[in-house]
């Protein structure tokens, strides 16, 4: 086992030969800017001017009086621009890729928010973009689909397997495969081979940067607990990252269970998942006893995923962070929740997030604060919660 | 410990011959028609076989050998069924036969008894294409300890990788064509000259030639360049075409490529 990228046992390079230079190629030139002020500079730039960063730190009074336990903020990765925590990386990698004179961006996507955010920043800086989306999510999000064809980017649909987010990948990668000299993989969560689960958690950590010193601001202190949703983990790892070494900081990641983990419509990869090697890490994986990847389900296209990023495993396996499982139905309920008590519709995978919290949150005591970490807005979710509920909102 | 992979290209290099390995997907459409397939592709002139372990998610591949992963799948395959369909034919052949799967698939079957099994079934070595050089220590030790090989692949972005990993290669180095995934390919746009100039300084076994080699004119162009050619979609679009039915057309094509090398 190599050394490189290694999160415990988890993590790695499993990657095919073609792209095994490409692979170093990003690490060099990851290594080379990372640090590089002028780097930093504009990616700061880019935060505050284009993304609207930082993002709100909001106390949701109504919440919190009416769950009778800690108090609760909200971290408003809702209001960044294009709706989600997603462009947080995005800015960051493809300002790489231009630092390294890539000129065609590709990148894969589930519920579309991170197509939509890699378009946006490839019509922001003038490159050629082209997102692969499985078809079955293509018809959940077809609004998305939309949305990226305006900002000029090519949405190509990925038939094969269950037509969700794990072949959007397998295509994504065949891709790369094919046109590694021209092309940069902007992938969107804390996955794949090494550096990119290292490069998405350091484009995300300014999530708990920022709660870190909104809250000492606020309540002069850390938080008791965070809350994020997981799907391959990138915004729970950005709101995490920062409060790792803080022992007394309880982290809390929310799988999406479908159905029900007891079901086999479910994407709990922590919960029910085994050691496996798929896309380019060791990781957790929802697999059968021979190792072929099981198809995964959720309402939420964004965490119908049947793997988790290596640190996430690592984290679970230490017992750093702890990893709930919340159901459709839960989700759906915490989304009405949400909108009603604070006039905030949080996306399907965020409320994955707030379900998880009006669990934890009146377990706790009154002086203690619970952070959520709201990644993303709801207005994708309209459609297919309204259907999920059987009201028909179909234009006439 | 010897190894079938070694005598084959000892045989071919007495007899002035380049190596035929030939591919296809275990199970596709069913393990009779991979047995028939197999012993066909032997007695018109292949060399070595490769059987393909079909994998739910097959990132390297194109889709002809996606689609017969999944045909392959559907109709219930497993590793261990592809291990009795590797004992029955070695009571009719004793050419090397090499095992192309994907790394999950070893590593969750357990890598001790994966290899022990290929010993005891008399897999000679297996190829992983998504396990490049640098992740070799996952499986290395355990196949060599059955003495299976493990074949290294290298590509044309392998530049000054290739050195390091054509030196350290066994049974034959897997030279990937062009960019890209498993397919027909009707022209290419590597520079083998060169490739092969880089590969052949400091390779330590027979280098052979594979990904997109589909005909005739193809297999003998290429087998120029180095010790053999892989040809696998061109077999398996056949597969897919004829079904059960296909025998003597992949024994055809099979008899066209090594009648041209």
């Amino acid at each position: 086992m190599s050394k490189i990228g290694r999160y415990g046992e988890f993590g790695g390079q499993y990657v095919p030969e073609t792209v095994m230079n490409a692979v170093n190629e990003l690490n060099e030139a990851y290594e080379k800017y990372k640090d590089d002020p002028e780097f930093k500079a504009e990616l700061a730039n880019l935060y505050k001017t284009y993304a609207n960063r930082p993002s709100m730190l909001y106390y949701a009074d109504r919440m919190t009086k009416d769950l009778g336990g800690a108090k609760i903020y909200i971290k408003r990765e809702d209001l960044n621009h294009t709706g989600a925590h997603k462009i947080n990386n995005v800015l960051g990698q493809i300002l790489l890729a231009k630092k390294m004179g890539k000129k065609r961006i590709i990148a894969e996507t589930g519920a579309g928010q991170h197509g939509v955010a890699t378009a946006t920043v490839c019509a922001l800086m003038g490159l050629e973009c082209e997102v692969y989306m499985g078809s079955e999510d293509m018809k959940r999000q077809s609004l998305n689909v939309y949305r990226m064809n305006l900002l000029g980017s090519k949405v190509t649909g990925v038939d094969s397997g269950t037509a969700t987010l794990k072949d959007a990948i397998n295509e994504a990668m065949r891709d790369w495969c094919s046109n590694i000299d021209t092309t940069f993989y902007c992938i969107g969560s804390v996955m794949g081979p090494h550096p990119y689960p290292e490069i998405v958690r350091d484009f995300q950590k300014i999530i708990s940067e920022e709660i870190r010193s909104q809250l000492y601001e606020a309540e002069g202190k850390l938080p008791d607990c965070v809350v994020a949703c997981v799907g391959g983990g990138s915004n729970a790892m950005g709101a995490f990252y920062d409060f790792i070494k803080d022992e007394s900081v309880r982290l809390v990641g929310a799988e999406a269970a479908g159905r029900g983990i007891d079901t086999d419509k479910h994407a709990a990869t922590i919960t029910k998942g085994s050691v496996g090697i798929f896309h380019g890490m060791k990781s957790l994986f929802l697999q059968n006893e021979y190792g072929q990847i099981d198809p995964v389900y959720s309402i939420s296209a964004g965490l119908d995923y049947p793997g988790i990023g290596p640190e996430h495993a690592y984290l679970h396996q230490t017992k750093r962070a702890e990893y709930v499982d919340i159901t459709d139905e839960e989700a759906v309920c915490a989304f009405e929740y949400l909108s009603k008590t604070e006039g905030i519709i949080p996306a399907i995978e965020s409320a994955h997030a707030v379900a998880a919290a009006m669990k934890i949150a009146p377990t706790m005591g009154k002086d203690q604060i619970l952070v959520i970490n709201l990644s993303g807005r709801g207005d994708k979710d309209v459609y297919s919660v309204a259907k999920y509920r059987e009201v028909d909102i179909d234009e006439q | 410990m010897s190894n079938r992979i070694d005598d084959c290209f000892e045989a071919l290099k007495a007899k002035g011959e380049k190596a035929l390995i030939t591919f296809v997907t275990a199970g596709d459409p069913d393990m009779e028609t991979t047995e028939k397939a197999v012993l066909s592709m032997f007695d018109n002139g292949a060399d070595i076989v490769e059987l393909g372990v079909p994998f739910s998610d097959p990132i390297a591949e194109g889709v002809t050998i996606q689609k017969a992963s999944l045909r392959s799948l559907n109709g219930g395959t497993t590793l261990d069924k592809i291990f009795d369909l590797v004992a029955s034919l070695r009571k009719k052949t004793d050419k090397p036969m090499l095992l192309m799967m994907y790394l999950n698939t070893i590593f969750v079957y357990g890598k001790e008894k994966f290899f022990r099994n290929c010993r005891d079934y008399e897999i000679d070595g297996v190829i992983v294409p998504d396990m490049p050089y640098e992740e070799r220590d996952e499986i290395l030790d355990t196949a060599d300890k059955y003495g299976i090989y493990n074949v290294n692949l290298v590509a044309p972005t392998s530049h000054d990788r290739i050195a390091e990993i054509a030196s350290n290669s066994k049974g034959f180095l897997y030279c990937v064509s062009s960019l890209g995934v498993t397919g027909t390919r009707t022209e290419f746009k590597t520079n083998f000259d060169e490739f092969f100039s880089l590969i052949n300084k400091s390779v330590s076994c027979p280098a052979c030639v594979g990904f997109g080699i589909s005909s005739p004119e193809q297999a003998e162009k290429m087998s120029k360049y180095c010790d053999g050619v892989i040809v696998g979609s061109a077999i398996v679009k056949l597969i897919e075409k004829y079904g059960a039915d296909s025998i003597d057309e992949v024994g055809k094509l099979v008899k066209g490529l090594k009648e041209a090398m």
